[in-house]
């Protein structure tokens, strides 16, 4: 008799590789080897140009006339293209408002805007030619401040409401009201790897574009719109970004498409790679908003009503800002319950960059809005912001309906908070902080603990689907590709990672393959954290198809049943015997059986509709809570984050290493965001920290000295891949808990009795202008707010 | 004169004749040579993407060994290679393919997400675990060296901790490697290559010339009143790879080896013209340990290793960082031309914004910085953005002479207030026979309001200027008063020096 029970595994009879454990980057030994190739680093093809754009010199006015015969006479230079050049529609938004000429036409919107691209043979001439036009500009009123934004009253998309319950007349009885306004600054992506794109020319209307882009379905459909043709002729492909963060998942097509027109109108191969430069004016960045509150509370620090007005500076174009800005209303409670809330969106026309995705796309402001909101309650009551936090958190069986009508199921950031908030002696150190700080005349140190909890899934439904291509060849090694692409998240390796275990092989033997229009289609952007939730859904399901036609191809060749042939480490078991992984695929391939097969997801469960404010945007919820201890120096404003507690929620983790890679530089990318990352522009709208030298991301000596991370061990209750958690944006939200900790110092100035309302990003001047309200209230009438 | 740039790339002797004056070790690498693991991350010297690592001999002759610097290939021109072996992200592997340990570290602590950066950070440990001082451009804290050698890259992805937790294993436990055991033969091969021969190499865009000795420095500068005379090149490439200039000829002092040199004087120290700020730094951090965290915060190792004192002086910028702290120490500026040569106080060199006391066929030549006299008192404040590798927004230095607890003299010098690195002159007189305390502070404040307009820019508003301008008075206050409460946050420990 058949034993049909299979043995257990034993500890070393494992793949290598498989889900949660914590395979190295796939491209890890590259990288420090220097062979990693992105695009810019690729064999040059023969005939190759070099493409430069030539930018506005003011932030909006008419073209009079733009005289290009310096730029054509200069040498080395092949053509000169304007928007009059496009053989198809001059037009790349991404949301297809129909707002964003890749040229401009007759007049130009920001100071930045390409009017045209000028192609020579080597990329100096490129720079030098574009640096020649003789542009004649008649001024039109810029729109650049928010003032002029409110006064102009110009929006890029419609605004979104959310209302649940009737927050006036809550307010109107409220027992405390507090009203602000906080400023949230924006922030450049300042992806290592800058924008680049290499276009080559196929037979008639083909053309084969490389684009360092986060959504290569996107680019071809833009390169097709601009070229005339159709999607089928175009081709985009991208192996690996220098990082994205969203700053390549609208702002790429630009140069993808200028490359494409380029390419196809002379012939020849062309590259552009803007000048560090060049990229941060032209492109996009993270939305700086304006927030107005209102919030109404009881006296034990209980939000009865909130009601915000959410403006942001979207730029000349609408780009992604409708989604971007309804995000932010999506995380104006970040964890909090508010019995009565309307939050409505300003998403106002700026003639500035056209602002974008980035990590946290919108989610990031809203949740800053509603941190200052317990702040200012916190203050209003004379409490600890982390007690308003917890009194005010969304409960688990009630009290836990969004602002946008989703019952939260997943709550568990009450749990989540209090291990963190034991764990790194929050409390203790608390006291023994504002202790020190009386005895301190100049350093002051401040602590707090703030949490986040970040929707998953798209909020426009559609983008919510996958498609993998999986081959088996004939030899057993294995080639995965999938719609989502690498900007060193470890999206490759992850999915490699889920092939791997359902086959139950080594990950070493699962090749991982370019993203490429060409192999799997109409793919959605690899944004909104959503890569390894949806490419590893639609990978499994094509390995899953693999393993039926093999399981049935075995059971027949050996004479078993089906339920008998089962995958183990590198080898099936088929009945009572064991055949080595390689060599069942190849008697399957002699026999026939086809080995290639796609796969394919889509999101369960979720709905929005956006003009009723309701529905179930999320299929789930990813977790957080940071503590952080900042030092600061009331004479100059200038700070040091010393210390960092995180605990974060990533499900059922894939990859623990390549996990906790995404919450530390998560944690960072926030951190910088709220302090030293500020975005300047002049009066006429020239933005002036347009490189590193004057925009300041973290530097290594700015991370805390003592950082610890942990991942909370938290199953997700939805059937995500193997019950994991996207993790790609939520972090970043952990450094808001820098900016509070910085708040708490301030207001040690002052003897915590007064709200620091401490904008961001918190640079040395804001932080010192904090602290010189804090004296001048504490010097004078003690409990009044300014 | 040579008509060739010789140097070591990798283990390999190259010998270039021709070649444009402002070409960049990077556009070389990637273009030329295609070296692709050299990134391109800002061109401009800030990110570090680019980083390579320069040896070459230092110490007394006889006693030469090799030291091995980092620097950003973006903003070095090829020419600026003569005499040295550069490695690059590609020479570091083993013969047999494996992964240096460095790599090898990176690899297993996670350091790389896209892998941009990384190439650079790979180069900056590697010149850590090879030669610590050299490759935190020669000033350190001594609490975490590693901040000081990661400095000057950045990284986008992974918030840093893996890439520290690598360097901290690296640190701990060194290994051999085969630059180690090729070190004689590479010294000696190095050490042969130099001469005392003027080089002058020309390409379609113009000449370099790089002479040996000042006398031909003088010279050639005085044949040539259009050259652009290049020391470390970490300004002046920006003109180029930013600015597109045409710059021909380009007359480099990196060869001059008598311009690199410290000497103590009864004058004070003499610190040679193209003495690197790495360098500079450690000799000056000896004066006062204010001065070694000034030059800690120069830069980042890559541009403390190519820029040199003289040209951060000689370049003018209203910020300059080290020249404020020289105008308060008293520092004496040399200049030297074929009729003669000249003193002047270096706070008279700085005439106007973008404009200094300095004929065109002068050169500096070095500065020199006297003792600090008896009863004296320094301190020096950088006020940035961001604590390392960033452009001051306010820079002061204040030399106090105490008589009986009251000053008797002060020389007080800030950087980012003007146009030019700049006395405060109505300041100092405020303080004069005032006692050290918190009641000088209103009338030192308001006198600074006449000394300076500042400007609002992209760093700071003018408001912020003015404002820490005082408050750093009120910092020295504290310092110098009894009790020693806490008043700095910019270094975790000590700094240290080569």
């Amino acid at each position: 008799m058949l034993d049909h029970t299979p043995p257990a595994p034993k500890p070393e009879d494992r793949i290598a590789g498989g889900a949660h454990t914590s395979r190295i980057h796939d491209s890890a030994a590259r990288h420090v080897g220097g062979s990693a190739v992105y695009i810019d680093d690729a064999a040059e093809p023969a005939g190759l140009l070099h493409v430069c754009l030539g930018l506005s010199e003011r932030a909006h006015a008419r073209l009079v006339s733009v005289d290009l015969g310096p730029v054509r006479s200069t040498e080395g230079v092949v053509a000169v293209f304007t928007a009059a050049d496009v053989p198809g529609v001059n037009e790349i938004s991404s949301s297809h408002r129909g707002d964003e000429p890749m040229l401009a036409e007759d007049t130009v919107s920001y100071l930045g805007q390409p009017i045209f691209a000028v192609a020579a043979l080597t990329r100096d001439a490129a720079r030098r030619a574009a640096r020649l036009a003789v542009v004649v500009y008649e001024d039109l009123a810029p729109v650049l401040t928010y003032g002029q934004a409110r006064a102009d009253g110009t929006l890029v998309w419609p605004p979104m409401t959310l209302k649940r319950g009737d927050s006036d007349a809550v307010l109107a009885e409220a027992p405390g009201i507090v009203r602000g306004r906080m400023a949230i600054g924006g922030q450049e992506h300042f992806y290592l790897e800058g924008q680049i794109a290499l276009a080559i020319p196929g037979e008639d209307d083909e053309v084969t574009v490389h684009t360092s882009t986060q959504h290569p379905s996107e680019a071809q459909a833009l390169v097709a719109k601009v070229l005339g043709t159709v999607n089928s002729a175009v081709t985009a492909e991208v192996r690996r970004m220098g990082g994205g963060f969203g700053g390549k998942e609208s702002q790429s097509n630009l140069f993808a498409c200028v490359a494409a027109l380029v390419a196809k109108k002379t012939g020849r191969a062309a590259k552009i790679r803007p000048d560090r430069d060049d990229d941060m004016v032209i492109t996009g960045k993270r939305h700086d908003f304006e927030v107005d509150y209102l919030v109404g509370h009881d006296a034990d620090g209980k939000i009865l009503a909130v009601d915000m007005q959410l403006a942001a500076r979207c730029g000349w174009a609408a780009d992604l800002s409708g989604p971007v800005t309804d995000r932010a209303l999506f995380h104006a409670d970040n964890c909090y319950h508010y019995p009565a809330v309307h939050l409505t969106s300003r998403p106002y026309r700026t003639n500035t960059q056209s602002n974008t995705a980035f990590r946290g796309f919108g989610g990031p402001q809203g949740m800053v809005a509603a941190e200052r909101v317990i702040e200012e309650v916190a203050y209003a009551c004379g409490l600890d912001p982390l007690e308003v936090r917890k009194r005010n958190f969304y409960g688990t069986v009630s009290d836990n309906v969004t602002p946008y009508h989703q019952t939260i199921s997943d709550n568990c950031i009450r749990n989540l908070v209090a291990k963190l908030e034991v764990d790194c002696d929050y409390a203790g150190r608390r006291a023994a902080l504002h202790a020190a700080n009386d005895a301190s005349p100049v350093i002051k140190r401040g602590i707090a603990l703030t949490p986040v909890k970040f929707g998953i899934s798209f909020t426009s439904t559609a983008y919510n689907q996958a498609g993998a291509l999986v081959h088996i060849y004939n030899d057993g090694s294995v080639g995965l590709n999938h719609g989502g692409t690498e900007m060193g998240q470890g999206l490759y390796v992850k999915v490699a990672q889920v092939v791997a275990e359902e086959f139950q092989i080594d990950a070493d033997r699962v090749r991982i393959t370019a993203t490429t229009t060409g192999k799997v289609p109409n793919t959605s952007a690899t944004a909104a954290s959503s890569g390894a939730d949806l490419n590893g859904m639609a990978a499994r399901a094509a390995a899953q198809t693999l393993k039926g036609r093999l399981v049935a191809f075995a059971a027949e060749a050996w004479s078993v049943a089906p339920e008998t042939v089962l995958f183990l480490p590198n080898r099936a078991r088929v009945g009572n015997q064991e055949i080595a992984w390689g060599e069942l695929i190849h008697k399957a391939y002699l026999a026939r059986i086809q080995l290639s097969a796609t796969g394919f997801y889509k999101t369960p469960t979720i709905h929005w509709d956006r003009d009723a404010g309701r529905g179930h945007p999320f299929y789930y919820f990813a977790y957080g809570a940071a503590c952080v201890q900042a030092a600061l120096d009331t004479l100059t404003g200038e700070y040091r984050i010393e210390r960092a507690d995180i605990l974060h929620d990533c499900g059922r983790s894939l990859n623990p290493a390549v996990d906790r890679g995404q919450i530390e530089g998560g944690f960072i990318q926030g951190l910088g965001w709220l302090t030293t990352e500020e975005l300047w522009w002049d009066g006429a709208g020239r933005l002036r920290t347009h490189a590193p030298s004057t925009y300041k991301i973290p530097a290594c000596g700015d991370r805390p000295r003592i950082f610890n991370v942990a991942l909370y061990e938290n199953e997700n209750r939805e059937e995500t891949i193997y019950r994991s958690k996207a993790v790609g944006e939520p972090p970043l939200m952990l450094g808001i808990a820098g900016l509070h900790a910085l708040s708490d110092a301030v207001a040690s100035v002052a003897g915590h009795r007064h709200c620091p309302r401490l904008d961001a990003p918190a640079t040395p001047e804001r932080v010192l202008d904090a602290v010189d309200r804090m004296r001048a209230l504490a010097d004078h009438a003690p409990s009044a707010q300014p | 004169m040579r008509h060739a740039i010789r140097f070591l790339l990798g283990h390999e002797a190259r010998t270039i004749e021709a070649c444009d004056p402002t070409l960049t070790v990077l556009d070389w690498l990637r273009g030329s040579e295609r070296l692709i693991g050299t990134k391109e991350g800002c061109n401009e010297g800030d990110c570090g993407a680019c980083t390579v690592v320069v040896v070459r001999p230092e110490g007394a002759p006889g006693a030469e060994r090799l030291r091995y610097r980092t620097v950003d290939a973006c903003i070095t021109f090829l020419g600026q290679l003569d005499g040295c072996q550069i490695l690059t992200v590609e020479h570091l592997r083993g013969a047999d393919g494996s992964l240096h340990p460095v790599q090898r570290l990176m690899v297993e602590e996670h350091g790389s997400q896209c892998g941009f950066c990384t190439p650079g950070f790979v180069m900056s440990l590697f010149a850590m675990t090879k030669d610590l001082p050299a490759a935190t451009g020669d000033v350190w804290t001594s609490a975490n060296p590693i901040d000081d050698a990661l400095a000057g890259n950045l990284c986008r992805c992974t918030g840093y901790a893996p890439i520290v937790r690598a360097a901290e294993r690296a640190l701990a436990t060194p290994e051999a490697d085969a630059f180690d055991a090729a070190h004689d033969d590479t010294l000696a091969r190095l050490l042969a290559l130099r001469d005392d021969e003027t080089v002058a190499v020309s390409g379609p865009k113009g000449r370099f010339l790089a002479p040996a000795t000042t006398g031909a420095l003088i010279e050639l500068v005085a044949e040539h009143p259009g050259a652009t005379i290049v020391a470390g090149a970490t300004d002046v490439a920006l003109w180029v790879t930013k600015g597109l200039r045409a710059l021909d000829p380009v007359i480099w002092l990196g060869r001059v080896r008598d311009l690199a040199a410290i000497a103590e004087t009864p004058q004070g120290l003499h610190i040679g013209a193209g003495v690197t700020l790495a360098a500079a730094g450690a000799a000056l951090a000896k004066l006062h340990p204010d001065l070694g965290e000034l030059f800690r915060r120069h830069g980042a190792a890559q541009t403390r290793n190519a820029g040199t004192l003289g040209g951060n002086i000689a370049n003018g910028s209203p910020i300059g960082d080290a020249a404020p702290a020289l105008i308060a120490l008293g520092a004496t500026l040399h200049l030297a031309s074929r009729t003669g040569t000249r003193d002047l106080p270096l706070e008279d060199f700085f005439v106007a914004y973008g404009r200094q006391d300095r004929a065109a066929d002068e050169i500096v030549t070095g500065v020199t910085v006297p003792p600090l006299p008896a009863g004296a008192l320094l301190a020096v404040y950088k006020v940035s953005k961001r604590f390392d590798e960033d452009i001051s927004a306010v820079l002061g230095a204040f030399r106090l002479t105490l008589d009986a607890g009251r000053i008797r003299e002060a020389r007080i010098a800030y950087g980012g207030m003007a146009g030019t690195p700049k006395r405060a002159a109505q300041g100092e007189a405020a303080l004069m026979g005032q006692p050290l305390d918190a009641a000088s502070v209103p009338a030192f404040k308001a006198a600074l309001a006449q000394d300076f307009s500042p400007l609002s820019d992209m760093r700071a508003s003018a408001a912020y200027r003015l404002k820490v301008a005082g408050n750093l008075l009120e910092r020295l206050i504290h310092e110098a008063g009894p009790g020693a409460p806490e008043t700095r946050l910019a270094a975790i420990g000590a700094p240290a020096h080569a």
